[in-house]
């Protein structure tokens, strides 16, 4: 009985940081996307909202 | 769970994203704007800023600015779901309720990490001032914005004081070794438009972290456990 309960937790817990890293990396990509990545055209669109957020921008 | 993290997040970056952008809209926007009059009066690096600008500005021509709106509201959109899936992640993985309300300290937290922490070195700054190489300031932008983040949470869950006192030398870390600052500090632009700039940009990088979040966590709260 106990084994289970250790057995299920640890199932649980192991899916719990697999969805936060998910998630959290999904996001990070975003905002590198948005924020910091250098070509041309994805600078340009971002160009006002950069600033405004204040990423390094040019 | 993954589903609910996912939806919140998006429902609360896109909603809370076009309410920053609109924030933007009549607050940054049009001092950048004024900025680029000063900027391309500079003859010597008006062609550099030329090839630098020519589509957002050629777009913006032409459409009366709408296409450069558009990609505004899109961009802070884009930005504002990247920061609330970052800090909803952060939050399902110690465990935390997630509400309108507990998101709060959390979006204070990524405000500090990636908007108090970075102006410290690198003030917000309008198109025309004088800047270090931009590699090497997104590269301390992001340092900075890490140690901060895991400063603070050293900081709020280290077990003993060991760990405040290792939270704090982190924060302190990137300003110790300092940002990449330009050879020398001139600008095209005046001071009073580049002071008011940085304070309208703090604000909205502010708003940009804690309306998504709010509404999220609210949206979060109110559905059913999948």
């Amino acid at each position: 009985m106990n084994q289970q309960t250790a057995t299920l937790s640890h199932a649980t817990s192991s899916s719990r940081v697999g969805i936060a890293a998910l998630v959290f990396v999904m996001g990070a990509f975003l905002v590198f996307g948005t924020g910091f990545a250098s070509p041309q055209a994805l600078h340009d669109a971002a160009h006002d909202a950069r600033h405004a957020m204040s990423f390094p921008c040019h | 769970m993954l589903m609910r993290i996912l939806a919140g997040g998006l429902i609360g970056g896109i909603a809370g994203g076009l309410v920053v952008g609109a924030i933007e809209s009549v607050t940054t926007t049009p001092l950048i704007l004024h900025a680029e009059q000063f900027e391309v009066k500079d003859v010597a690096s008006a062609a550099r800023i030329l090839l630098v600008h020519s589509d957002a500005q050629g777009a913006a021509g032409e459409g009366g600015g709408l296409t450069r709106t558009l990609f505004t509201f899109l961009a802070t959109v884009l930005v504002a779901v990247g920061y609330v899936w970052m800090l909803l992640a952060a939050m399902f993985f110690k465990g935390a309720e997630i509400n309108a309300r507990t998101v709060v300290p959390w979006a204070v937290a990524g405000f500090f990490a990636a908007g108090l922490a970075p102006a410290m070195g690198l003030a917000p700054e309008l198109p025309g001032a004088s800047a270090a190489a931009l590699e090497a300031r997104q590269v301390w932008w992001i340092c900075t914005a890490v140690a901060t983040a895991a400063g603070l949470a050293a900081i709020f869950f280290g077990r003993n004081v060991a760990w405040v006192i290792g939270g704090v030398v982190l924060i302190a870390l990137p300003h110790v070794i300092g940002a990449p600052q330009p050879a020398a500090m001139e600008s095209l632009v005046p001071a009073e438009l580049a002071g008011e700039f940085a304070a309208r940009s703090l604000v909205i990088q502010a708003l940009v972290w804690i309306v998504p979040a709010v509404i999220a966590g609210y949206a979060i709260s109110r559905m059913k456990p999948a």
